[in-house]
């Protein structure tokens, strides 16, 4: 029972009265930003970030912190997709399609109950499987030289890239840029400057908290003022809170199998939270009796997408935690979170610093509670929040990103950086690229390059050795795969369009800013 | 289709800076096998490859905004370089209200809410910032501080 004694350390750590509140903050907070339409689980943990290191927490409390917002976010994406038509964060786009429907039947308060106890069910699970998977997972890396991480590398790029794009050229391009930008510095093993143009500024490289407020926060605000505010929340109802335990009941094995779906999706490389919401409400779509209910207020059709994307927010953790490969944009960026508090994700942390393992478990489980908790009875005061006009949010939102760039470096010059990334990443997702896998090039683009170098180092620059065992033969040809099956696949999977989203930006990547 | 195509042609020129300044890469005696320019040469080479590919296969292309939008959004730009490099020498509080009542015009043209979102968030967020978070924030010009 050695995951018993584990858990019972990591409840032992979690459960002191100064991280249990920074839990019910980060829920309240999470819940908050994920509600928000144009603010989702990226930018809001990436805005975090900067201001709890600078807040001088440590690694536990940082931890805590940020991923009880990372799961209070995929809860409150779907307070705005119910009530607005309005996916808060794009893991919630497909809870609009029967949410909504229930909502304008008068049935807001309903589908807000089911979603919330479909989100617990789907996060719980997939925390016990996180709890139960990543110490197996973990095992196995352990076989991992820097051979099978360099495939390993290139097999969250490539299924990332094919999954997330629909366009393969494009997707190779915003990780190769990624790359390209984090050799920005000195150069770890030489000690010679690579591609700083003599300034100073860069000798230390491109600061990946910068890359990823602009790309993500920055971009954002131009979306924002081109639509003209027009997703702004304004005059939400909300009928009286009952509990339709009717529903809930009929809808438990939906939520089982929505799960089941979503957690693997989470798992996969590259698939992340909206992709599980969406194979899960297929799913469930596909088996039904009734699939003509389906799209027109179907109760089941909001427990499956809420499960599956909560089931796999969890499942995501998986690949970060054991491999330090992150299998979305947000857990990319709680990759960051781990790299700025000086924490290597892998197999080494299993064993190392069991207590920030186990204590991160633990308080996934604790984040769910509060966030049931505090998702069913309080779900008013996120409603009346929603409803702040955007002339206030979005001035609000920038300054915050400012402030928290600001307060890491006190510099101009990465402020100015930041704006840069912001227009970068509004060019690209104009353009169609996606932006997640330029975050991750930048996040990981060092520990590639590393583990290329050291497999040479150790075959003395024959390269034939990066094919040389079966693990890092099978992680290539996923990789592969994972690449240009999509291309063929991208017939099937064409989402079903979702009225709020055949206008917005984030429409066009499934895998994109989850 | 244009917007493909002009990025396309952009990265390709950027692609080949690169990869001539990787190739100007100083090398030290003590390199490993493949040095500091190897990597750095296959990247390069992806983005050309890719560029390459956008050039030759556009997507349709996205909505671009017109004339006055782009305005707007270059103002907005401008707004913000600005603001980055004033916060440092004139402190937090007034280039705060500035641009934060600069962008919440931009969104609803009205400007006595706009002006109060711009006063609200900059003495509001110094309040939160300085005190409930206790960022080492400056809230006045450095000269008036002393």
């Amino acid at each position: 029972m050695d995951i018993l004694s584990n858990l019972a350390l990591g409840f032992s750590i979690a459960l002191t009265p100064t991280t249990l509140f920074l839990a019910i903050v980060g829920c309240f907070l999470g819940t908050i930003i994920g509600a928000l339409p144009g603010l989702g689980p990226s930018n809001g943990v990436a805005l975090m970030i900067p201001i709890s290191f600078t807040l001088g927490l440590d690694a536990m409390s940082a931890l805590v912190l940020l991923t009880a917002v990372y799961y209070g976010c995929m809860y409150g994406g779907r307070i705005s997709s119910i009530l607005l038509n309005i996916p808060g964060d794009e893991p919630a786009m497909m809870t609009t399609l029967d949410g909504y429907p229930m909502a304008k039947q008068g049935r807001a308060g309903d589908a807000l109950a089911i979603s919330a106890v479909a989100s617990f069910v789907g996060a719980f699970l997939a925390t016990v499987g996180l709890a139960l998977m990543a110490p197996l997972l973990a095992r196995v890396a352990y076989q991992f030289g820097p051979a099978e991480y360099f495939a390993l590398y290139m097999l969250a790029f490539c299924t990332l890239g094919g999954l997330g794009s629909n366009n393969q050229a494009k997707a190779a391009m915003a990780a190769a840029l990624g790359l390209a930008l984090a050799m920005v510095g000195l150069d770890k093993t030489t000690g010679m400057p690579r591609f700083t143009f003599g300034n100073m500024h860069l000798f230390d490289g491109i600061d990946f908290l910068v890359a990823i407020v602009g790309l993500f926060a920055v971009a954002e605000v131009f979306f924002f003022i081109e639509s003209h505010g027009k997703n702004s929340a304004i005059g939400v109802k909300l009928g009286k809170l009952t509990m339709p335990w009717k529903d809930l009941f009929a809808a438990r094995w939906t939520m089982l199998r929505s799960t089941l779906v979503g957690f693997i999706a989470g798992v996969l490389p590259g698939a992340g939270a909206s992709l599980g919401s969406f194979l899960a409400y297929a799913g469930e779509k596909a088996i039904a009796k009734d699939k003509d209910t389906f799209g027109k207020g179907n109760p089941r059709g909001v427990a499956a997408p809420e499960a599956g994307n909560n089931a796999a927010a969890g499942g995501a953790l998986i690949p970060m935690l054991t491999l330090g490969v992150p299998g979305s944009g947000t857990t990319a960026v709680l990759l960051a979170l781990l790299l700025t508090l000086n924490i290597t994700p892998g197999p080494l942390l299993f064993t190392e610093r069991p207590e920030i393992v186990w204590g991160l478990i633990a308080s996934l489980f604790i984040a769910n509670i509060v966030l049931l908790v505090m998702n069913i009875p309080m779900v008013r005061v996120f409603v009346y929040i929603l409803s702040v006009p955007g002339y206030i949010l979005l001035p609000g939102i920038t300054m915050i990103a400012f402030v928290g760039i600001f307060s890491l470096t006190g510099s101009s010059f990465d402020m100015l950086m930041m704006v840069a990334f912001g227009v970068l990443g509004y060019v690209l997702r104009k353009l169609d690229i996606p932006t997640v896998p330029v975050i991750l090039g930048i996040l990981l683009g060092n520990h590639m390059e590393d583990s290329l170098r050291r497999a040479m180092v150790l075959s003395d620059g024959d390269w034939t050795y990066l094919f040389s065992s079966g693990i890092s033969i099978g992680l290539w040809t996923a990789a592969v795969l994972g690449f240009v099956a999509p291309m063929f696949l991208r017939h099937f999977l064409k989402k079903p369009q979702t009225p709020a989203f055949a206008t917005e930006h984030m429409a066009d990547h499934i895998a994109d800013k989850d | 289709m244009r917007g493909d195509r002009i990025f396309g042609l952009v990265m390709i020129f950027a692609a080949l800076g690169y990869l001539l300044s990787a190739a100007g890469i100083e090398t030290s005696f003590l390199s490993d096998p493949i040095g500091p320019r190897v990597f750095p040469y296959i990247i390069g080479g992806v983005i050309l490859v890719s560029a390459v590919a956008m050039l030759l296969q556009p997507d349709p292309d996205a909505d671009w905004p017109r004339s006055a939008t782009l305005a707007k959004l270059a103002l907005t730009l401008a707004l913000l370089i600005l603001y980055a490099m004033s916060v440092r020498p004139l402190g937090f509080i007034v280039p705060t209200m500035i641009a934060a009542g600069v962008l919440s015009f931009q969104i609803s043209p009205r400007p006595v809410p706009a002006a109060l979102t711009g006063a609200g968030l900059g003495i509001g967020l110094f309040l939160v910032f300085k005190y409930a978070l206790g960022l080492g924030l400056v809230a006045l010009p450095r000269a008036l501080m002393g």
